[in-house]
């Protein structure tokens, strides 16, 4: 299976999602007119590797912004992982955010909510030159 | 034409006394809202330090121009040639206040859309922001989508983001359509 790689745009996220490292990177920032578009080879893309996913899953999501229209598709990338634990694996959400990005914090806190894949917050430092 | 010439200086004075960061009034589509929000972007940058507040007013203008483009009623015509899909019309500016940053918004809307639009906002604007997120919340999970995409997360969103309530208003333009103005006050 192939890795799948886009670089970020100022509307879209860096995504790699590397299967043989079980590595899933989402970074930078989601805030597309049609997220639906944008997110639609991604879940694909997750499916497929949860036909023959690695025994260790980890989601990186650093994200500077997102819309609300990539909230409900961010979900269910993470609902498609969902079925990747329950098989046995192991699967956790990394979520970063900046020291003082408090509504980014939170919006974790409501996937964590929501979801049943553990989440580790990440407080990295604050981005320069943003 | 020192009539219009004097409209000019009278438009850059009120810019300016409303200390008006952008306006904006045309046809949205996804490339003119990237330049719109790499102008906001520019101009948060150089004026405002705090940053959580800096990214608060910037989600508010995402949500409100993506709101615009995708709420967006075109009017109907009978001069114009209607195979020709116009692009959504609007009306944005973002404007320092005292008390923080102004987002004012409007576009045309269905006048049949009115009543249920006037009982959302309103439902936002009786919520506390603990209840707001947890509205949130449940809209989210419920694995819903709107027409739009955003499954009626939008206006939430905004609300929370804001800290206070959201001004709005509804003319009427003719019989099927009303002009929708809503000002998004975020507190900094």
């Amino acid at each position: 299976m192939e890795p799948l790689k886009y670089e970020g745009t100022p509307k879209t996220p860096h995504v790699h999602f590397d299967p043989r490292s079980g590595l899933l990177e989402l970074k930078g920032r989601s805030i597309p007119e049609n997220s639906i578009d944008f997110y639609k080879p991604l879940i694909d893309w997750i499916d497929k590797y949860g036909r023959e996913p690695n025994s260790k899953t980890a989601v990186h999501v650093q994200l500077e912004y997102f819309n609300t229209s990539s909230s409900k598709c961010i979900l269910d990338v993470f609902k498609r992982l969902e079925p990747i634990r329950s098989a046995g694996n192991e699967v956790t959400v990394l979520w970063h955010y900046e020291a003082d990005d408090e509504d980014m914090l939170e919006a974790g806190e409501d996937y964590s909510g929501i979801i049943n894949i553990p989440f580790k917050m990440i407080q990295i430092a604050e981005v320069e030159g943003e | 034409m020192s009539g219009m010439l004097d409209r000019v200086h009278d438009l850059y004075d009120e810019l300016e006394r409303n200390c008006v960061l952008l306006s904006f009034k045309g046809g949205l589509n996804p490339e003119l809202i990237s330049v719109i929000l790499g102008l906001v972007e520019r101009k948060l940058a150089s004026m405002e330090n705090d940053q959580r507040s800096r990214k608060r007013v910037f989600n508010v203008v995402v949500e409100c121009l993506q709101n615009l483009y995708h709420h967006n009623r075109q009017k109907t015509s009978t001069d114009e040639p209607t195979d020709q899909v116009r692009e959504p019309q609007g009306v944005v500016m973002i404007a320092h206040t005292a008390t923080g940053y102004s987002v004012l918004t409007g576009n045309f809307m269905a006048g049949s859309d009115v009543e249920q639009l006037r009982s959302h906002l309103d439902r936002i604007n009786g919520l506390t922001p603990d209840d707001l997120r947890d509205w949130y919340r449940a809209k989210l999970a419920d694995g819903q989508y709107s027409s739009a995409g955003g499954g009626g997360l939008g206006m939430i969103d905004i609300a929370r983001r804001s800290g206070g309530k959201l001004e709005y208003g509804f003319v009427p333009y003719d019989q099927d359509n009303a002009f929708f103005s809503l000002n998004v006050n975020v507190n900094t």
